[in-house]
């Protein structure tokens, strides 16, 4: 029996996998890297032990810490969650030697499958469907390699996860290029450059079926999950079971996870991987050798609890009867909502969050509460909200409820993308989404905008009435940016209610109530409430048809602060990789400076203009923060 | 608690509403004309020059969404002066601070200073200094207005004695300087604690290019004279460099933002809003001055909830006296009911008076008096004596008093209902007010009499008709000298204010006088008349 579990962990899953363990009566062990120090799940195990450091191989890629951890506080089983060491088999061989149980498949099982090219070829022999493909080693004819398994081709990391050195190659002349900056990146992310080439289906369908198997033989498929709904190869919206699975294609999907399974020897959680074209046709992708970000929607449409049954199958336990006769209750949806800014290419988000709070009738599986730090180190994935409906169509519908009446202030979130991906028909449909463009569901209406300068004004009501003047006077004036615009807003309180306009044009409102916190509003006959949230530098307004950031604009501008002109800010929070240029360097329009990397992905900073760089502050390896500059280049004439 | 028995249903309402709401548009009609400065072509001349009016300097001066009292609103109404007089002041808050704010309009006459901008200026200081209020300068003014230096230049030395004397009291004084400030000006920053000067547009010298050539030959210019690079890096005359309009006044709320600044009055406690609407006060006043309505109509709408505790209401009842708060203050009120103070009404305002100083309780006088009564039976009452009880006790009473004309201020009534030459901290009249020496018709009635009297004394015979003409014209005279805005204009009051917001303006008025401590006259006990 494990009786202290140590999840080797952070975030949701951490304090996902602490609330099975209380449940069962396990004591638990969180350990923390100095950025995660203040983050719920920390807090939520019975003891926490500190991992200095905050860069993940100075923290939850060290092994030997971990063990330790588990050593000090007489853990005596350790579950990885997902990411980190979750499929390091070298790892669950230190837990094995350090007399801890690890939560997971055996340490062989892990490194079968841990090269995607070794795991290919095991599963082409145990009659499992595969893609055509080859490893690329410093002899391979990368043109005629690619010729024979057919364009698009894939570049892949063969140790990688999570779409990190992952490339479509179009064309032979893209060929080199993209299979040497997928090295590059396989190199940094997983200390391995090796990558191979695979057939690229188009559009394809990403579905997946989780299995569990005991130490006693037994290996069972508990459905699909269907995660075809991905931006830059990273999955955001999955959901069980699929809606382009019949029984029979179940049954066959099934069969051939089971396959796998039983080829591995396979014990506790895991879940193959199928890429699945428009004919039903499905191709070996990879075996994940742990418990999936996406594992809420099986649990939701089985009753499962899939933490409890890896616990029990680490335990020796042999699976119970639940697991072989499960079924499939109505349908479950969950949604990743990201810190990222969509609209400036998913790039990564950071800051405060000052205020997250979900709806009710949702699961929410949340690394993060009000007035937690979103930072730059780790994967910015802040929660997963799951609904669970009769049908696809009512969980689709109540989920879409909960995201836009989220509260989530502070950092930019998918949130509004998500929102647009369950309102799409060719989504509700169960058809192939592609991301759809529009990504604001709820753009700041100018009655938001009202909304924040009524509520503002309501927080500087002194007694006397706002704004009050006896001779006819210039209205109130505020302003806000709404997505980088700045928007003004002036107002004046009358005798016979209120006069507001935003950018000029009059709104026929009347204010019935007007709180710091609560604005409500008849607006041509239909009440609105709103909620209001104020932080430093911006205001929210949320109902439950979405929400809205308005950024503070200053009522006076700051006379000394403007940058250099010809400076170069970082885009985004990250890391120096690479500083193509030096100063005094003649650069041209277009010609990468600065590389930055953060989350996953590469960021260049090209010269924006014909010039000279004539300052260049940043070097390789340096952090950065959003809009710090890296270098100034000035336009020669 | 004051119950109402005001009916706003009933034809009388509606129709002393209806006179009212006349009132006001001629009211908004002229404040509008104020607003309007110079007008519009010279308003749009000024924009076109970069500049922000002086009602646009204040918005950005003052705290978002706070009160701003302003004050002599009509100055120079009805002269050959621009209504307003060129200069705006009033009562708001900056960066926290309750503060009197006085402001060039550089769109009448560049801002230049005739008698009546005098007059607005100085009453604006004295406001200032009495109730201890930080001055914020908003200065760009060509000077004095030349062809009234006459009326003009000897007593505007007391602009600087003023400013002075203010920093002597430890009130703080600040000049932003957005343009012209020559000459006599150039003391306004000059003479203030703070300084701040716009970059290219503030120009602060005792004499221009011209001048300068004149008297010493010397080639200079405006820059090298008085410009803010000059004055914040040589003469150091300028405290601070802004480098526009905008930033001149950040700085300026980051300087009262610094004032360390506590009021010396205590705080208020918390308040309700009166239980009756005061929108009803318009239904309230009768359109005949000579027709008497119950004040306590009035403060069912203006006090604290509605909650008023009269003193020795079965006694002089033709005048109101009682204790209330507004918003949070406490206050004592005196009140005429029935137009005419008597003995009574002299002896107990007297002794509520010495109550109010006893308590320190701030007093507000709603005054709709005709003045005392005369008569064989009075005078031999001894109605002087009492008379001169109650305005002995208004003169020596150390309580802040605040003083609204609703209807009426005849006679020494004015004057023992805390009138303008009784120092009250601020004075307000509504739109309808009057206030004379007596009513228009008594005083040409009173000239007619004592002509016939001299007449028939020098045994010369009386035409009827010359008297007939001129009782009329004297009478059409004194009405018309008797209005509201004749008198607001002369800067007899504080100005006009709608009767609706008579809540408002007392409670900006209270807070504003505790800024300087309340405190009553001691010495005597409270003598029982």
């Amino acid at each position: 029996m494990i009786t202290k579990l140590l999840v080797a962990n952070r975030g949701e899953i951490a304090a996902r996998v602490f609330r099975t363990a209380h449940e069962l009566g396990i004591a638990t062990v969180a350990v923390f890297s100095d950025a995660d120090a203040e983050l719920p799940y920390v807090a939520l195990a019975d003891e926490a032990v500190r991992l200095p450091g905050a860069a993940p191989a100075d923290t939850y890629l060290r092994g030997d810490l971990l063990i330790a951890a588990a050593r000090a506080t007489g853990a005596d089983a350790v579950h990885p969650g997902y990411g980190f060491l979750s499929e390091n088999a070298g790892f669950a061989r230190d837990c094995a030697a350090a007399g801890l149980t690890f939560v997971g498949p055996s340490p062989e099982a892990i490194a079968a499958m841990g090269s995607k090219t070794e795991a290919k070829a095991m599963m082409a022999a145990a009659g499992v469907p595969t893609l055509p493909g080859v490893t690329i080693d410093a002899h391979t004819d990368l043109r005629a390699e690619a010729a024979r398994i057919g364009f698009p081709v894939l570049v892949k990391a063969a140790f990688g996860g999570g779409g990190r050195g992952m490339r479509i190659v179009a064309t032979p002349d893209e060929l080199a290029e993209a299979v040497a900056s997928a090295r590059r990146e396989a190199a940094t992310a997983f200390g391995d450059d090796t990558v191979f080439l695979e057939r690229y289906v188009v559009e394809p369908r990403h579905v997946e079926v989780q299995i569990l198997g005991d130490a006693h033989g037994s290996v069972v498929a508990l459905f699909e999950r269907d995660c075809s709904i991905q931006r830059r190869h990273q999955k955001i919206v999955e959901e069980c079971p699929s809606p382009v699975v019949d029984e029979a294609l179940r049954g066959e999907l099934s069969g051939a996870a089971v396959a796998a399974g039983k080829a591995l020897g396979y014990t506790g959680a895991g879940t193959v991987e199928f890429v699945m074209d428009d004919t039903g046709s499905f191709w070996f992708l990879e075996v994940n050798t742990r418990l999936q970000v996406e594992h809420p929607v099986t649990e939701l449409v089985t009753g499962l609890d899939l933490v409890a049954l890896q616990l029990r199958v680490a335990e020796g336990e042999p699976l119970p009867a639940e697991v072989t006769a499960a079924r499939i209750h109505g349908h479950a949806i969950e949604v990743r909502l990201y810190a990222e800014d969509v609209p400036a290419g998913f790039l990564p988000a950071t800051g405060t969050l000052h205020r997250f709070r979900i709806p009710d009738g949702v699961r929410v599986d949340a690394g993060v509460a009000d007035g937690s730090v979103v930072g730059p180190h780790y994967d910015p994935m802040l929660a997963k909200v799951i609904a669970h409906g009769a049908t696809r169509a009512a969980a689709a519908r109540r989920l879409r409820r909960a995201l836009r009446g989220a509260q989530i202030h502070g950092v930019v979130t998918n949130r509004d993308l998500l929102v647009a991906i369950l309102a799409d028909p060719e989504f509700l449909a169960g058809r192939y989404v592609r991301l759809p463009s529009v990504v604001h569901e709820v753009p700041a209406d100018p009655v938001r905008v009202a909304v924040a300068a009524l509520a503002e004004a309501a927080s500087r009501r002194s007694g006397f009435p706002s704004g009050w003047r006896n001779v006819p006077a210039h209205p109130q004036q505020v302003a806000y940016t709404v997505d980088g615009r700045a928007v003004a807003v002036a107002y004046r309180f009358r005798r016979d209610g209120v006069e507001i306009a935003v950018d000029g044009d009059p709104l026929a409102l009347t204010v019935v109530s007007a709180t710091p916190e609560r604005v409500v509003l008849d607006v041509e006959g239909v009440r609105r409430a709103f909620a209001v949230h104020h932080t430093d530098d911006a205001v929210y307004v949320d109902d439950p048809a979405g929400s809205a950031a308005l950024g503070r604009v200053p009522r006076f501008p700051d006379p000394s602060a403007h940058a250099a002109a010809g400076s170069l800010l970082a885009p985004m929070p990250g890391a120096v990789v690479r500083v193509a240029a030096a100063q005094g360097d003649r650069v041209t329009v277009g010609q990468p400076l600065v590389v930055l990397e953060a989350m996953k992905m590469e960021h260049t900073v090209a010269a924006p203009v014909d010039g000279v760089v004539t300052a260049l502050h940043v070097r390789p390896g340096d952090q950065v923060e959003s809009g710090q500059a890296l270098a100034v280049v000035e336009e020669t004439a | 608690m004051l119950t109402s028995h005001v009916d706003p249903t009933a034809a009388e309402f509606r129709a002393n509403r209806a006179h009212q709401l006349g009132l006001i548009d001629r009211l908004d009609e002229q404040l509008r004309l104020a607003v309007a400065g110079g007008g519009e072509r010279y308003v749009a001349r000024h924009r076109a020059r970069g500049r922000l009016t002086v009602r646009e300097r204040i918005e950005l001066l003052l705290d978002r969404d706070a009160p701003f009292l302003e004050l002599s609103t009509l100055a120079a109404w009805g002269t050959d002066f621009t209504v307003g007089a060129t200069v705006v002041t009033g009562i708001g808050v900056v960066s926290g601070v309750e503060a009197m704010v006085i402001g060039h309009d550089p769109t009448v006459r560049g801002g230049a200073m005739n008698p009546y901008s005098l007059r607005k200026t100085l009453r604006a200081l004295e406001i200032a200094r009495l109730n201890r209020l930080p001055v914020v300068n908003l200065v760009e003014s060509g000077g004095a207005d030349l062809p009234t230096q006459l009326d003009l230049f000897v007593p505007a030395g007391r602009i600087f004695h003023e400013l002075t004397e203010l920093s002597a009291l430890a009130i703080p004084t600040v000049a932003l300087v957005f343009g012209n400030s020559t000459a006599g000006g150039a003391y306004v920053p000059g003479m203030c604690d703070h300084a701040v000067l716009v970059a290219e547009r503030a120009k602060v010298f005792l004499g221009g290019p011209p001048l300068v050539k004149m008297a010493t030959g010397e080639d200079a210019d405006d820059e090298a004279l008085g410009g803010a690079d000059m004055h914040t890096r040589v003469s150091g005359l300028g405290d601070h460099f802004a480098v526009d309009e905008h930033d001149a006044i950040r700085i300026g709320r980051a300087i009262m933002a610094r004032l360390n600044w506590r009021k010396l009055g205590p705080p208020p406690v918390p308040s309700a809003e009166p239980r009756y609407d005061p929108e009803e006060i318009l239904g309230i006043l009768p359109p005949d001055p000579k027709v008497p309505f119950d004040p306590r109509e009035v403060l069912a709408r203006t006090v604290d909830g509605s909650e008023f505790d009269e003193y020795k209401p079965r006694y002089g009842t033709s005048l109101v006296t009682g204790w209330a708060r507004l918003h949070g203050y406490p206050v004592g009120v005196l009140a005429n009911h029935r137009g005419v103070l008597f003995s009574e009404e002299a002896k107990k305002a007297t002794e509520f008076i010495l109550l109010a100083n006893q308590t320190d309780t701030p007093l507000v006088f709603l005054q709709n008096t005709t003045g005392y009564m005369v008569g064989t039976a009075y005078e031999q009452g001894g109605i002087i004596k009492d008379g001169a009880k109650m305005i002995n006790a208004v003169t020596n009473s150390a309580v802040p008093h605040l003083t609204i004309n609703m209807a009426s201020s005849f006679g020494a009534g004015n004057y023992g209902m805390s009138g303008r030459a009784y120092d009250p901290r601020l004075m307000f009249a509504w739109p309808g007010a009057k206030l004379a020496v007596m009513g228009a018709a008594q005083l040409a009635g009173v000239l007619s009499i004592v002509g016939r009297a001299s007449a028939a004394a020098q045994g010369k015979p009386f035409d009827e008709d010359a008297d007939r003409a001129r009782t009329a014209a004297v009478e059409a005279q004194i009405e018309t000298e008797s209005d509201a805005f004749a008198v607001t204009a002369r800067l007899y009051d504080d100005g006009i204010v709608d009767p609706r917001d008579t809540r408002t303006v007392l409670g900006i008025a209270l807070s504003a006088v505790h800024s300087q401590t309340v405190a009553g006259r001691r010495g005597f006990g409270v003598f029982r008349m």
